[in-house]
């Protein structure tokens, strides 16, 4: 999993039926201590996270069409948590 | 999943049987501020609405065939949705 800060959100009309009803994140993947690391990814919302928060991310397809309940979701990376403290 | 900027179309008519009725994008990934980054990619339509100079968002690997009608299909990049907006 990865640690990152929402930056955004994504709206989308038109999209696969798996992510109608669902919050899209723009998320700046951050290292330990908070810093973004240049990458970022857009990830399904599955905790009620906003812009600002520092969030987990699983980033992994198998584990994220667990989380939706759906066997062919075409989704990769879901925000999982939402990051109270990174420590040490 | 990442931002991408569809900027062209691909049409081959000789291809693996699982291929037929799929459409085929040229789509440039862009980074979280909507700058080119990277390589363009070719990505199957998984809405089957998006065109060039649309702002899109793609999926990689095994899951963008979960984006498509048949989900076993030799596809490596879909477009799953199509933006609207990125609000910050």
């Amino acid at each position: 999993m990865k640690i990152g800060t929402v930056v955004g959100t994504v709206v989308s009309t038109i999209s696969a039926p798996v992510f109608e009803g669902r919050k899209l994140l723009l998320c700046d993947i951050v290292d330990p201590s908070g810093e973004p690391d240049g990458e970022y990814t857009i990830a399904v919302d599955a905790v009620g996270a906003g812009v600002g928060e520092t969030v987990l991310i699983v980033d992994e397809g198998n584990g994220a069409r667990q989380i939706v309940g759906l066997d062919t979701a075409p989704i990769r990376a879901v925000v999982v948590g939402i990051v109270d403290a990174v420590e040490g | 999943m990442q931002l991408g900027r569809v900027i062209g179309t691909v049409v081959a008519t000789v291809k693996t049987p699982d291929l037929e009725g799929v459409k085929f994008l040229i789509v440039q990934p862009l980074d979280r501020r909507q700058e080119p980054k990277g390589r363009a990619v070719v990505a199957a339509d998984g809405v089957h609405m998006a065109g060039p100079g649309e702002l899109v968002y793609i999926v990689g690997s095994r899951e963008a065939a979960q984006a498509m009608p048949n989900t076993f299909v030799p596809v490596d990049h879909a477009i799953v949705g199509i933006v609207d907006e990125v609000a910050p």
